[in-house]
């Protein structure tokens, strides 16, 4: 099956220190991807580039086949790759309803001239967009502050996916979570993967990524140092890959290369 | 057991409401006292003194909950004020100088100085957001900036020789009831000496209602106004979500300063003149009104209808004090105290958030 | 690596660079100098020991408001009330006085006694404040507002709105006498002019050190050295740099902060007090005098940030003295008054852009 995203060779320099070297990676549709690594691996920088906040000093990008240069991160939104940083970036003082249409209100004429808000429309819509990612939040009037961290994350997820996300990269998802909404989180992601939607998902809590990813990639220092089907590997493995034992891992059980 | 919990939800819930709306019940308890000490004080006359003294207030409190919502201030509108006081007093004799004729001076007067006031809050705006300037120092160099030219326009004294006209707007009302005899609007009737003559909506509370009005539509039902609440709420977001941001505060500090100019040039209207200070006063009462009616100084949050309750606790409170013969000085003292009270409520009630929009 | 590091660390290092950074640093200073040079061309009488001593004794006032306010900017508050803190401090000291002058107390003891009780008073606005804004949570641009409209109030009941003005007459010649009188040849004096100097001989008389220099010199002389050499100066940056850094190293922040608040408050008391002297009336602060815009600008073109943990005493003088040159100079120039205005507005656009187009200045 084709790749939904595939970057080839990419590289980032930051004066004389290369943060992330020569790394390929892809992620199909339907397809969770855990993107695994240290701090200072190289994990965020590459999202970074994905999502047009960093161009890359070398490589190449291909979206559904195509090669494309995001430049920013509005053309990053515009080929529907849409990332949600740990902060989220939700007006906490807006309803859920504006939240998700931020940027891109629905309008309608009163008196044939002038524009206003179709709150109404806006309302359903979100309420669709919620109800099929089977995401429960009481009252779409009430204002984000009012919400949970995982309702939070829900909103921002759905955000994403009513304005038709092909690609989703989340970042530390449920790192300010409790156990329970963690949980949903996941689900979340596990829903999303079956709606066919690509996913790369960042997190040091290994065990999450475990539970939803189909396919790891580990970064160290800047290198794609393994890449594990999720079936065919373990967290142990896992963690002496991230911490840079692999050497001695790699003997014991070969990469798998596709 | 659940029915009890309920039920002092119940309570504690009608307790919540009742606190969400304190400057509403203060509002109205302050006007039932003041009734009660001084009768005449919700009589007809008594409201209309409110309204005749409310437009500048209003539109400087208007001004300041725009550029509030976006996390900024606005110190320059009561200069801009004065500015355009004196703009438009100062066009509006030259015209008729010019032999103009009085309604034209007038209207012309008016739109030009609607133009020109609305410069400063370009370059506020352009400071804010092209050049990082902080809003607080933008806008005080404006003052300068505006206090200056304005002094220099009129060298010092106050600008007059308007024509009698510019005096009849600014002072008439909408109807004029002269009982069993006629009814008029906008237009004086002549009446005979010691006929009754009832006016009732001064023009000048006419005037701030309309903006009151047009500036709730845009805050509650526009995209512009959605934008406005998102950049006082989280900045990263609203640019995230696509939202020109240094656009949109330039508009916000425009908006301000147009607001601020209408506020001059109902001063010139209801005092034929304009003067350099016309609006000193008025600034602290503006940004009073706005905190009083819920807004916070980090944004994101305040309407138009709660500013509009902050500036007639204020109006109350002065008009109230001064029927009861005290000095406009005790004022100060209670609005000072009112302010602080206001922004005490919501920490020392942190339930009392407000849950939907 | 190696070789990109060196070359950005020659590239601020280079001498061009250094100069760069040193202009901006002292680009208010450079900038008062090249003024007072303009002026002592088109200014007439501007370059003269008197001028420059008039200069200072009117700066006297906003030294101390200003001074007040930077401990407060720097604390990354604000404080909005000083300008009506001074007012009342100066209607209260000169109402008492008054009183007292009036009850035939001798005027050392009621100039003493006003002043003095205007000065304890004078904390109040302060502690609540402080208060407010510590234990409250109160924004402080809000506290010190309210503040700003309760203390104008008071101001305004105490004087019924009129400058109190039946002072002893040795009021004003305190505030405004001279350390040295000089009669070049004939006589020299400390304190008051020499005793029996003729009408024509006053225009000689050369007049050395205002009294209120070797206040303010004093004055300033002490928070300079709270701000710079000592612990609570130190935490006082702390504090505005991070608070939470502040919290947990140990520092009541919440203490600190309250006194900043009351010193601030009472330095406007002490710029009251001293307007009583200067002018021989006391009287409440109006509206348009905007003491209190004027000090924090005198802050800001003195290089601190709104944003809190940058600035000095030295700066803050250096910035009041900017204006108070520029609006001399301007008037000895026979430019119109008001251009001041403009002037003042446009340097502090100024200053803040230089600042932020040198962040890394401290």
């Amino acid at each position: 099956m084709e790749y939904l995203l595939e970057v080839k060779n990419l590289t980032k320099r930051f004066g004389g220190l290369v943060a992330v070297d020569n790394v390929s990676m892809g992620v199909k549709e339907g397809e969770v991807v855990g993107l695994l690594g240290d701090n200072g691996a190289g994990k965020s920088t590459l999202i970074k580039m994905i999502s047009g906040v960093y161009r890359p000093d070398g490589g190449q990008i291909f979206f559904m086949g195509k090669e494309v240069i995001i430049d920013s991160p509005i053309k990053a939104l515009s080929i529907a790759i849409e990332t949600l940083y740990q902060d989220l970036a939700l007006a906490e003082n807006l309803n859920v309803y504006s939240n998700i249409f931020l940027g891109r209100e629905k309008l309608k004429k009163v008196l044939k001239f002038i524009n206003v808000l179709d709150n109404d429309y806006m309302l359903k819509e979100s309420k669709g967009v919620l109800d099929r990612l089977e995401i429960e939040i009481p009252s779409l009037r009430n204002r984000v502050r009012m919400l949970s961290g995982g309702q939070r994350q829900a909103v921002a997820i759905s955000r994403s996916i009513y304005w038709n996300a092909r690609l989703l990269i989340l970042d530390e998802p449920t790192a300010a979570l409790g156990v329970a909404e963690q949980k949903k989180v996941l689900d979340l992601v596990r829903l999303l993967r079956s709606q066919g939607i690509g996913i790369i998902i960042i997190s040091h809590q290994l065990y999450d990524v475990f539970s939803v990813a189909d396919r790891l990639v580990i970064l160290r220092r800047g290198e794609k140092v393994g890449e594990r089907n999720i079936k065919e590997t373990n967290p142990d493995e896992i963690v002496s890959l991230i911490v840079g034992a692999e050497k001695v891992s790699e003997k014991i059980c070969p990469a798998d290369r596709d | 057991m659940k029915n009890i919990v309920t039920q002092r939800n119940g309570i504690h819930r009608f307790f919540l409401q009742l606190g969400n709306k304190w400057a509403i019940i203060f509002l109205i308890l302050g006007a039932i006292l003041f009734s009660i000490i001084s009768p005449g004080f919700l009589s007809f006359n008594g409201i209309q003194v409110i309204l005749i003294n409310s437009p500048f207030i209003l539109l400087l409190g208007l001004a300041e909950t725009f550029v509030i919502i976006t996390g900024g201030i606005d110190l320059s509108v009561g200069f801009v004020m004065g500015f355009a006081s004196v703009v438009s007093a100062k066009l509006i004799a030259i015209l008729v100088e010019l032999g103009m004729n009085d309604l034209l001076s007038i209207t012309i007067g008016i739109v030009i100085t609607l133009v020109i006031g609305i410069i400063p809050g370009f370059v506020n705006g352009v400071l804010v957001a092209r050049l990082k300037v902080p809003s607080f120092i933008a806008t005080f160099s404006m003052i300068g900036i505006t206090h200056g030219v304005s002094e220099l326009l009129i060298k010092g004294v106050v600008a007059k020789n308007l024509p009698v006209l510019a005096g009849e707007i600014g002072n008439g009302s909408l109807i004029y009831i002269v009982p069993g005899r006629t009814v008029s609007f906008f237009i004086k009737p002549l009446i005979q000496r010691g006929a009754y003559l009832i006016e009732i909506l001064p023009t000048v509370f006419l005037i701030p209602f309309i903006f009151i009005l047009i500036s709730a539509f845009i805050l509650k039902r526009t995209k512009f106004g959605q934008h406005t609440y998102a950049i006082g709420g989280n900045v990263d977001a609203a640019i995230r979500a696509g939202i020109n941001v240094k656009t949109h505060i330039i508009k916000i500090y425009m908006l301000s300063s147009f607001l601020a100019t209408v506020a001059g040039i109902m001063y010139v209207l209801r005092y034929i003149t304009g003067k350099a200070d016309a609006g000193t006063g008025f600034l602290m009462d503006g940004i009073a009104a706005v905190v009083i009616g819920g807004a916070s100084l980090y944004g994101g949050v305040g309407s138009v209808w709660k500013t509009t309750i902050g500036c007639f606790i204020i109006l109350v409170l002065e008009n109230g004090l001064r029927m009861l013969g005290f000095p406009t000085f005790y004022k100060y003292i209670l609005v000072g105290i009112v302010l602080i009270f206001a922004v005490l409520v919501d920490k020392l009630f942190p339930e009392l958030i407000h849950k939907e929009e | 690596m190696n070789n990109n590091k060196n070359s950005t660390l020659s590239k601020n290092q280079s001498p061009s660079n250094l100069l760069r950074i040193l202009l901006a640093k002292n680009w208010a200073l450079l900038f008062t100098l090249i003024i007072i040079l303009i002026f002592s061309f088109t200014g007439k009488r501007f370059f003269q020991l008197a001028n420059f001593q008039n200069i200072l004794h009117l700066s006297t006032i906003y030294l101390l408001l200003t001074a007040s306010e930077t401990f407060v900017i720097i604390t990354g508050g604000i404080d909005l009330s000083v300008g009506f803190v001074m007012g009342l401090s100066s209607v209260l000291s000169a109402k008492i006085i008054e009183l007292l002058h009036a009850a035939n107390l001798p005027p050392v003891l009621s100039i003493s006694i006003g002043s003095i009780v205007a000065l304890i008073v004078c904390i109040i606005p302060g502690l609540i404040n402080g208060v407010l804004i510590t234990k409250y949570k109160v924004p402080p641009f809000i506290a010190t507002l309210g503040m700003m409209g309760i203390t104008n109030g008071v101001a305004l009941i105490i004087s019924e709105g009129f400058p109190v003005a039946y002072l002893p007459g040795v009021l004003p010649s305190i505030g405004n006498s001279y350390l040295i009188y000089i009669l070049p040849g004939k006589a020299i004096s400390f304190f008051d002019k020499p005793k029996g100097i003729a009408g024509e001989e006053i225009k000689e008389l050369i007049r050395i050190i205002p009294n209120s220099l070797i206040f303010i010199s004093i004055i300033i002389f002490i928070l300079w050295h709270i701000l710079k050499k000592t612990k609570f100066g130190q935490h006082t940056y702390a504090i505005g740099g991070s608070m939470d850094a502040s919290v947990r190293a140990g520092i009541n922040t919440s203490k600190h902060l309250v006194i900043i608040y009351v010193l601030s408050s009472f330095l406007a008391g002490l710029a009251g007090v001293f307007y009583v002297f200067q002018t021989g009336i006391g009287i409440y602060t109006s509206f348009s005098a905007m003491y209190e815009l004027l000090a924090i600008a005198g802050v800001v073109i003195g290089g601190a940030s709104l944003m809190g943990g940058k600035g000095g005493i030295i700066g803050s003088v250096i910035g009041v003295f900017l204006l108070g040159v520029i609006e001399n100079g301007l008037h000895l120039s026979g430019v119109d008054p008001f251009f001041r205005y403009i002037a003042v507005g446009l340097i502090l656009i100024v200053a803040v852009i230089i600042d932020q187009s040198f962040p890394d200045l401290l």
